[in-house]
């Protein structure tokens, strides 16, 4: 016989709360609140964040609600006072790549600047649960880079003297350390034996639509209009200077505009008559069917394209390169799912009988150089944030502040005023791994 | 996977070919300035759609060759050799335009 539910009335859910009421409705989140919901049926838990219809003016309008358009929302208005913000996104919220990632962060750079960057990121990472009110997972467990050549041993130790000079963490482990850590390598394949690793021991990953409803319900809360399907079909111009965005809700006005949406910025950039270093690749990822712990770092293997991390559900989630030509195609071609598993396979060849569940693609913003841009433009008051290659997802933090500190100071923040767009024409570019400008191949 | 018609060696997989970005990027003048040549390294159009772009047969003839296609659908509409003028079609052209 069924118990008969607890009769525990605390506040009844039932009244109609008015929008703008709602915005600070959801309340802070925390174990004893989790506790009293459980005795009233969780019927007291309202909207994350406040589902805005925009006004016809803001000093600010963000296009894209992916992970840096809500971080730069929200750093602004919690760090730089600038409440009156709109973020409008074509789709659904978090549905961009911000939800299509393999959830890595590091910070395991070559150049020192990028170096620093990504390593403000990891800092704000670190602190970003507390100051979000929500549990984003983000889970430190390392990652680790195999080497399988001496001059691949020595990019690697050079890499991680950098890091170390710049008060980052790296470690160099020798063969033996590697397997006490992933004992499913196959360390001595036939191929690419394994000679060591160079580990990031703060590197790991995030849960990465956490991140998206993180950063969303914070800027709601701070005041910030979140309004979905609401996509651009123009940019408006007052002369020199750019007026607002034109969307199925008519005509939105903003002191800046602020791009923030990866795969398609050259196509919003085209409204503004501009054309950018970016071309846009279609990169895949994969993940396999639950099965027991058995990889508790990221691991990435250095004779292929492959990285992969075990979630908390038990998936093993990895990726490789991007399929190799212009797409906005958000999906993939299996050559490179092949190539991808291929490359997992001599790896860890335990793997071989594991299934996949789920494939994906997503349409990245692959710069000329493979560094990111976070950038003025030459349309005043159009302020770009893209160019994120495939790394775009572990520095969200960082260049949200970046794009904020932007925005609101007229000038580039201290630790991005390298990502600017004049780089290329005036021959700075940050090309990591010295391809050339050739976006396919970074 | 495209399945792509070299004008010498006929249909083949893409895995035989290597990807070598936009074809439609005009030089430059000997004489144009910095900005000018700038902008043709670096900046693309990078189409939502028709696109004309460079492929090496580097699995077959070794040849270079310039392909029409589609960036979303992946459709391929026109192939041709390296001086040909190949034009993006109109958006929404019918399938299976001849190829020459």
């Amino acid at each position: 016989m069924p118990r008969p539910r607890a009769r525990i009335h605390l506040v009844p859910n039932t009244r109609p709360i008015h929008a703008n009421a709602q915005r600070a409705a959801s309340g802070r989140y925390s174990a004893a609140r989790l506790f009293l919901e459980g005795l009233i049926g969780h019927r007291g838990w309202s909207r994350a964040w406040h589902k805005a219809t925009p006004r016809p003016r803001y000093r600010v309008v963000i296009v894209g609600a992916g992970g840096h358009g809500l971080a730069t929302a929200y750093y602004l208005a919690t760090e730089f006072g600038i409440h009156d913000v709109a973020v409008i996104e074509k789709g659904p919220l978090g549905l961009g790549n911000v939800g299509r990632n393999t959830t890595i962060i590091r910070s395991n750079y070559f150049r020192p600047d990028n170096v620093r960057f990504y390593d403000y990121s990891l800092r704000l990472w670190e602190g970003l649960e507390r100051r979000l009110n929500f549990n984003a997972m983000v889970s430190q467990r390392g990652t680790l880079n195999l080497f399988h050549t001496e001059s691949q041993r020595d990019l690697f130790t050079r890499r991680a003297n950098g890091m170390r000079l710049l008060s980052v963490d790296a470690l160099a482990l020798e063969r033996d350390a590697v397997k006490a850590l992933v004992p499913l390598v196959d360390l001595d394949n036939g191929r690419y034996p394994v000679l060591g690793g160079f580990l990031q021991p703060r590197g790991g990953t995030v849960r990465h639509d956490a991140v998206a409803w993180g950063y969303a319900r914070a800027a709601s809360a701070a005041g910030v209009d979140i309004i979905e399907h609401c996509e651009v079909s123009s940019i408006r111009r007052a002369g020199q200077r750019v007026r607002g965005v034109d969307t199925p809700y008519g005509l939105i006005e903003a002191d800046t505009v602020c791009l923030a949406v990866a795969g398609h910025s050259s196509h919003l950039a085209a409204m503004a008559g501009l054309r950018l270093p970016i071309e846009t690749h279609v990169l895949q990822a994969f993940v396999s069917e639950p099965v027991k712990p058995v990889l508790d770092v990221v691991l990435t293997y250095g004779a292929g394209h492959f990285y992969v991390s075990q979630s908390d559900k038990g998936g093993l989630v990895f990726g490789g390169g991007i399929d190799g030509y212009n797409s906005y195609g958000q999906r993939g071609t299996l050559p490179m799912a092949e190539d991808v598993a291929a490359a997992g396979l001599t790896l860890m060849p335990g793997l071989a009988r594991l299934r996949v569940l789920r494939q994906w693609g997503g349409v990245m913003d692959m710069s000329m150089d493979g560094s990111p841009i976070i950038s003025r433009t030459p349309l005043d008051g159009l302020v770009i944030n893209c160019g994120w290659c495939y790394g775009g997802f572990k520095a969200i933090p960082a260049g949200g502040m970046a794009t904020a500190h932007l925005i609101a100071r007229g000038e580039p923040h201290p630790l991005a005023a390298h990502l600017d767009l004049d780089r290329f024409a005036t021959g700075r570019t940050l090309d990591e791994r010295g391809l050339g400008p050739f976006p396919y191949a970074h | 996977m495209l399945r792509i018609p070299c004008p010498w060696c006929g249909v083949r997989d893409e895995t035989e070919f290597r990807y070598r970005g936009d074809a439609a990027v005009p030089r430059p003048e000997a004489e144009a300035g910095l900005a000018e040549y700038s902008a043709c390294t670096y900046k693309r159009t990078n189409q939502r759609g028709w696109h004309v772009e460079w492929w090496l047969h580097v699995g077959g003839c070794r040849k270079l060759l310039k392909l029409v296609r589609h960036t979303v659908t992946h459709e391929i509409h026109a192939v041709g050799h390296p001086q040909d003028r190949l034009a993006a079609p109109p958006e929404a052209a019918p399938p299976g335009a001849a190829p020459p």
